[in-house]
């Protein structure tokens, strides 16, 4: 071992590495879904009229914003088994990432639904749409359009945050990295290479949601 | 067994809050003074700066801070120099926080009007004079309550020094956990130190917010 670097080992593990990534990418979309799922149902939650119901769900984002999410991932790791829940690392890491980007959904989804005046979904009515056309076309799709920036960047957050999902072995690009390292010794350059693609996948995510908001969310305003 | 959490074990977890605080504070102070210069380069009339700036700000966005915290670590260690944990860890954190407070001021000296750098030209002030008197004290104002909010993500971040070996909070809490094998406890017990440490700061950050959109 020299300080020479030496990438050849990286390259040899190319294949498990690729593997790797498409684990990233599989743990940052399930746990993008399971976000939507809470963040849609928190919303409801928030602005529901029994009160346990509010401060449970305001209580549940303030503390999953306030606390870091290698400790949240811990917790569960331990919590989830006592409750009879016993999942392998990678669906606690899936549990772990949907509650975390959930409770960020809610607050981004809530901003998104409160910016759509009421007069709105009255005008429509009053045109004679369906509450369920009223819905989809004067809420919803405005609403997505307004949060739509914040929405996919905490999503890429989310992403880049799936690395912390190797301190419990989960299956991510970070562990098979670990696994590479401590076999090879050649940290530096096992590290430098899955930081490269983890660029790549953000940069990736981000071209995808912006190809996705100029087919679906792009329409003329006013 | 190991004998329950009892004062030894709270005793040694707030040794690691205190370097949970110590090492938030290095990162927010030095990254506070770098990311000044990023703000500035990312807004200036050389488009060099402007997009190496950008450039900057967009790998440290783009990549885990988990990856960051790895390759200066280890990539310190490659290129000769041997620092204590604490201090790469530090610099990792000083160098993030550098990109993501470069970006939060950059957003603020641009929602400035342009009529303020037009009459302070007009007014003769040179550059120097221009940012540190009339465009940073006014900018860094509105950016108050991104900065403060940026703090909490800065504490939080702090845990992953946890992962290549730094005793701060999270790691005194592995350690505790596994002496005690009584891992909720100790990591409910951490979760509610980090939770007082960050949460005044999320309260203060709206209440800035809040007054900030009523003045307006």
């Amino acid at each position: 071992m020299g300080t020479v670097l030496d990438f050849g080992v990286v390259l040899d593990s190319m294949p498990l590495l690729l593997w790797g990534c498409l684990g990233t990418l599989g743990l940052a979309l399930a746990g993008m879904t399971i976000a939507m799922i809470i963040g849609v149902l928190g919303v409801v939650a928030r602005g529901s009229h029994i009160r346990a119901l509010r401060v449970a769900t305001i209580g549940f984002i303030e503390i999953v914003r306030n606390t870091p999410f290698l400790v949240q991932i811990f917790f569960l790791f331990f919590a989830l088994p006592q409750l009879g829940l016993k999942l392998n690392p990678t669906a606690t890491a899936i549990i772990a990432l949907g509650l975390n980007g959930g409770a960020y959904a809610i607050e981004i989804i809530r901003g998104g639904v409160q910016s759509i005046p009421k007069g709105q979904t009255e005008a429509g009515l009053a045109l004679g749409l369906h509450r369920g056309q009223v819905f989809r076309l004067i809420v919803l799709k405005p609403a997505l359009r307004a949060i739509y920036p914040s929405l996919t960047g905490q999503f890429i957050m989310l992403t880049l945050t799936s690395s912390i999902c190797s301190s419990v072995a989960a299956y991510e690009l970070t562990s098979v990295a670990q696994r590479i390292e401590s076999e090879t010794f050649r940290s530096f350059e096992v590290y430098f290479t899955i930081t490269l693609m983890y660029l790549a996948i953000s940069w990736m995510l981000m071209t995808a949601f912006a190809a996705i908001s100029r087919q679906y969310l792009n329409y003329p305003v006013r | 067994m190991g004998g329950g959490v009892g004062l030894n074990e709270l005793g040694f977890l707030l040794v690691g809050l205190k370097w949970t605080v110590l090492l938030s504070m290095i990162a927010f102070t030095g990254g506070g003074a770098v990311g000044l210069l990023v703000a500035v380069g990312r807004t200036s009339e050389r488009a060099v700066l402007r997009r190496g700036m950008s450039l900057y700000i967009s790998i440290f966005q783009g990549t885990p801070l988990l990856m960051q915290l790895f390759v200066v670590y280890y990539g310190l260690g490659l290129i000769g120099i041997h620092l204590p944990a604490w201090l790469a860890v530090a610099i990792a954190f000083t160098l993030n926080a550098s990109a993501f407070l470069g970006e939060i001021w950059r957003g603020a000296i641009q929602a400035l009007p342009r009529g303020q750098t037009e009459a302070a030209r007009a007014l003769g002030l040179p550059y120097m004079s221009l940012m540190r008197d009339v465009i940073l004290p006014q900018a860094l104002r509105i950016a108050q309550p991104a900065t403060v909010g940026y703090l909490v993500q800065l504490i939080k971040g702090t845990s992953l020094a946890a992962i290549v070996g730094f005793i701060e909070l999270s790691r005194a809490g592995q350690i505790v956990s596994s002496q005690t094998f009584a891992p909720i406890l100790v990591f409910g017990i951490v979760g509610v130190i980090y939770f007082f440490l960050c949460w005044p700061l999320s309260l203060y950050s709206s209440r800035l917010e809040q007054k900030f959109a009523a003045a307006r």
